[in-house]
């Protein structure tokens, strides 16, 4: 994963509560075993209507998105990230956000910034003014500015450490390989085991 | 409740227990906890990628002792003998066939007696179990809390992750009680509960707990009303939900194929027993619905909060004080064709889906094949049903429910998620209005355009009877069913609406 600091880009308005899994990227998409090329995919239901936000050419090479409370909820498809990461996001920047759409999100170098509320509709509104206005998102800071207008987020310290070193959670785990086996050690024997395979006819 | 105060212990709740004896390293300075998972499990659509992760890292995959795989999602439910038609979807499954082969992984296959859908499988092997750890790449397993576990739903990225360490790193929770004290009326179902819980307290109010249904109604409710509930923890927005094991626990899980047996049942009982939560200890948020007023609870709009019960009529957005809550619910409103203020029971529908892991245990079957045994489908609808396994499939089929329903009118169907997700070739078409036992009824669920409406079994099997939104109690009024059949306090003029329901 790289390293992610700041990012300067095209502000995307989305005014949509909850926005859940299943409008980021639908089902059919999902059939794909993959993980790149779900660009097309994003939004892909809401796309068909030229005025949506997402086909305005003013928003074009968006890279940071600002989205209404609840974004993300729903199923736990992390093809919602990628969806969105392909199309070119760093940055989803949202009142509230599904549990784990954010997880997902940290382990795929998106930021799930969370705003207040208040935030959120004042973002609005100035990009709404002034269609294609960038919009820098300062990881270290934790702050999001646009003009001179800036607003704090949200992040927990875990994943903001991870994206600013850019590491790999799995790699991190095994780091602690010898704690995971001296915990097998001690597990009781009646917990379940799916092999080797038993069939009882209830 | 345990007693921890006579040990000195401070009093901590089911899932706090469960939490610390899965603890391999505690956090510190917001570095998350390292939890050890004991059952992992794995399907088509969310594992091919982390699969991959694997490979490409040269890791093994660490315990295939405490992995299992079932195809579900993206498979069709009828001819399933024959190849898979769609290219695409037969390359995930012929993918997930060839990495469980490399990997290990036990699978269960289309055509096999334990295939099915991922939350109905786990615990009809037994291997769901009171205390354990059990996470997949699906947010549905919250199901899997019914029986005292910590279930979790995780992406792609934590299916590697626990695939290569059998661990996930996760920052600690807040715990919610939600407590339904008294008697569910006959015809009100564990589905109307987890409606009326989440039209309370909202898509996101969960966010952030793991929910503990507690209370006198929950104690009532047999292991697969319990599943059902949990199941939709995460449409609250919860990570995850559990009722605490007792004998209605037990005796689900005794004999069952991976349960433990001889001594090992005594051990585990003996443990299962010190799981619930202790008198004394603290949640950090309560919420309490009353058993006795609940009706039958169906969805009006698109996301699962928006639900009413049956006997009232859709609300007017005009109402909603919330600024965000109102433009959702117009949007809403415009998706599903709904004008405000129209009777819910007055809406008519195309479909009717009885299955999913919400509804499609052998106990939700027989509750809707008892409504309309002897009944006709009514005209214009299609019904599908479909058994959450294989197994679901045979031991309804021996009860001759296959029968009742064909002989009704509806399809029978083979295992799968089938019509809840629109994903396989079961989908509504664009304008389509459907009474569905699922879980979600977000725009484009179900297909492309497809209107949902979540209800129980009961109601969705007197919706197919009836063919607009309806209660086993309607059927009576109709002179379909004789009124000594359904208790007169289930008149729909009995109860009042909940407090905040909307």
């Amino acid at each position: 994963m790289d390293k992610f600091t700041t990012v300067t880009g095209i502000a995307l308005p989305l005014r949509r509560s909850n926005v859940d899994t299943d409008q980021i990227i639908p089902a059919v998409y999902l059939k794909r075993v993959t993980k790149t090329g779900f660009e097309d995919a994003l939004f892909a239901a809401w796309r068909t209507d030229p005025e949506f936000v997402l086909n305005r050419p003013e928003y074009a090479g968006a890279r940071i998105l600002v989205a209404g409370a609840d974004f993300g909820t729903g199923s736990s498809r992390e093809h919602a990230v990628w969806a969105l990461r392909d199309y070119g996001f760093d940055v989803v920047l949202c009142p509230r956000f599904g549990d784990i759409f954010r997880g997902n999100a940290g382990k795929q170098g998106l930021l799930a910034a969370q705003i207040t509320e208040d935030d959120a509709q004042k973002l609005w509104s100035i990009i709404e003014a002034d269609p294609g206005i960038e919009l820098t998102v300062d990881l270290v800071a934790r702050t999001a500015r646009v003009g001179d207008f800036t607003v704090p987020f949200q992040v927990d310290d875990y994943t903001r450490w991870r994206l600013l070193e850019g590491l790999d959670d799995i790699g991190l785990t095994l780091r602690d390989e010898a704690r995971i086996a001296e915990f097998e050690s001690h597990r009781e024997p009646w917990r379940p085991r799916t092999l080797p395979a038993r069939q009882v006819n209830l | 409740m345990t007693n921890a105060s006579m040990s000195g212990e401070r009093p901590r709740t089911l899932a706090e227990k469960v939490w610390d004896k899965h603890l391999v390293s505690k956090g510190s300075d917001g570095t998350p906890d390292l939890i050890y998972i004991d059952l992992h499990l794995v399907h088509e659509v969310t594992s091919p990628q982390a699969f991959d992760g694997l490979r490409l890292a040269g890791r093994p995959l660490r315990r295939p002792d405490l992995t299992i795989a079932t195809e579900d999602h993206n498979t069709p439910t009828l001819a399933i003998d024959r190849p898979i038609k769609d290219l695409t979807s037969r390359t995930q499954i012929e993918t997930l066939r060839r990495n469980c082969e490399e990997f290990g992984v036990r699978l269960h296959s289309l055509g096999d007696i334990e295939q099915g859908i991922v939350h109905v499988v786990g615990p009809q092997l037994g291997l769901t179990q009171p205390g354990i750890t059990v996470v997949c790449g699906d947010s549905h397993t919250s199901t899997h809390g019914a029986f005292g576990a910590m279930a979790l739903g995780i992406g792609t990225s934590e299916v590697e992750h626990v695939m290569a360490t059998q661990t996930l790193p996760l920052q600690p929770f807040k715990t919610m009680a939600i407590t339904v004290e008294g008697a569910l009326r006959p015809g009100v179902t564990a589905k109307d509960v987890i409606l009326a819980v989440i039209a309370k307290i909202g898509t996101g109010g969960g966010q952030g707990y793991v929910l503990e249904y507690r209370g006198s109604a929950i104690r009532a409710l047999s292991m697969e009303g319990r599943m059902t509930i949990c199941n939709m923890s995460i449409e609250a927005g919860a990570r995850a939900g559990m009722v605490a094991p007792d004998a209605t626990t037990y005796a689900y899980l005794k004999g069952r194929a991976h349960a433990p047996a001889g001594q090992d049942w005594d051990d585990a009982v003996a443990y299962w027993e010190t799981l619930a939560t202790d008198e004394g200890a603290v949640f950090d948020a309560e919420v309490v619905l009353d058993a006795d007023t609940l009706e039958p609870f169906v969805t009006w709009g698109t996301n699962p909060g928006q639900g009413v019960s049956l006997s009232e009529t859709v609300p007017d957005p005009a109402d909603v004080a919330d600024a965000n809550e109102r433009a959702a619910a117009e949007r809403a409103l415009e998706y599903m064709d709904l004008a405000a203020g129209t009777r819910m029971k007055d809406i008519r529908v195309d479909t009717v889906f009885l299955g999913s892991c919400t509804n499609s245990r052998v106990e939700d079957l027989r509750a809707a094949a008892d409504i309309v045994r002897g009944q006709t489908l009514a005209p214009g609808v299609r019904m599908l049903v479909v058994p959450g396994s294989a197994r679901v499939r045979i031991e309804a089929e021996a009860e001759g429910l296959d029968k009742v329903f064909t002989d009704f009118g509806a399809e029978w169907r083979f295992a799968g998620c089938s019509m809840c997700l629109g994903m396989n070739p079961d989908q509504l078409a664009p304008g389509e209005r459907c009474a569905s036992t699922s879980n979600r009824n977000f725009e484009g669920r179900q297909g492309k355009g497809g209107r949902t409406h979540l209800v129980s079994p009961l109601v969705a099997a007197a919706t197919a009877i009836r063919g607009t939104l309806s209660s086993p109690w309607d059927l009576v009024a109709d002179g379909l069913v004789p009124a000594d059949a359904i208790p007169a306090e289930l008149a729909p003029a009995a109860a009042p609406a909940l407090d905040g329901a909307l």
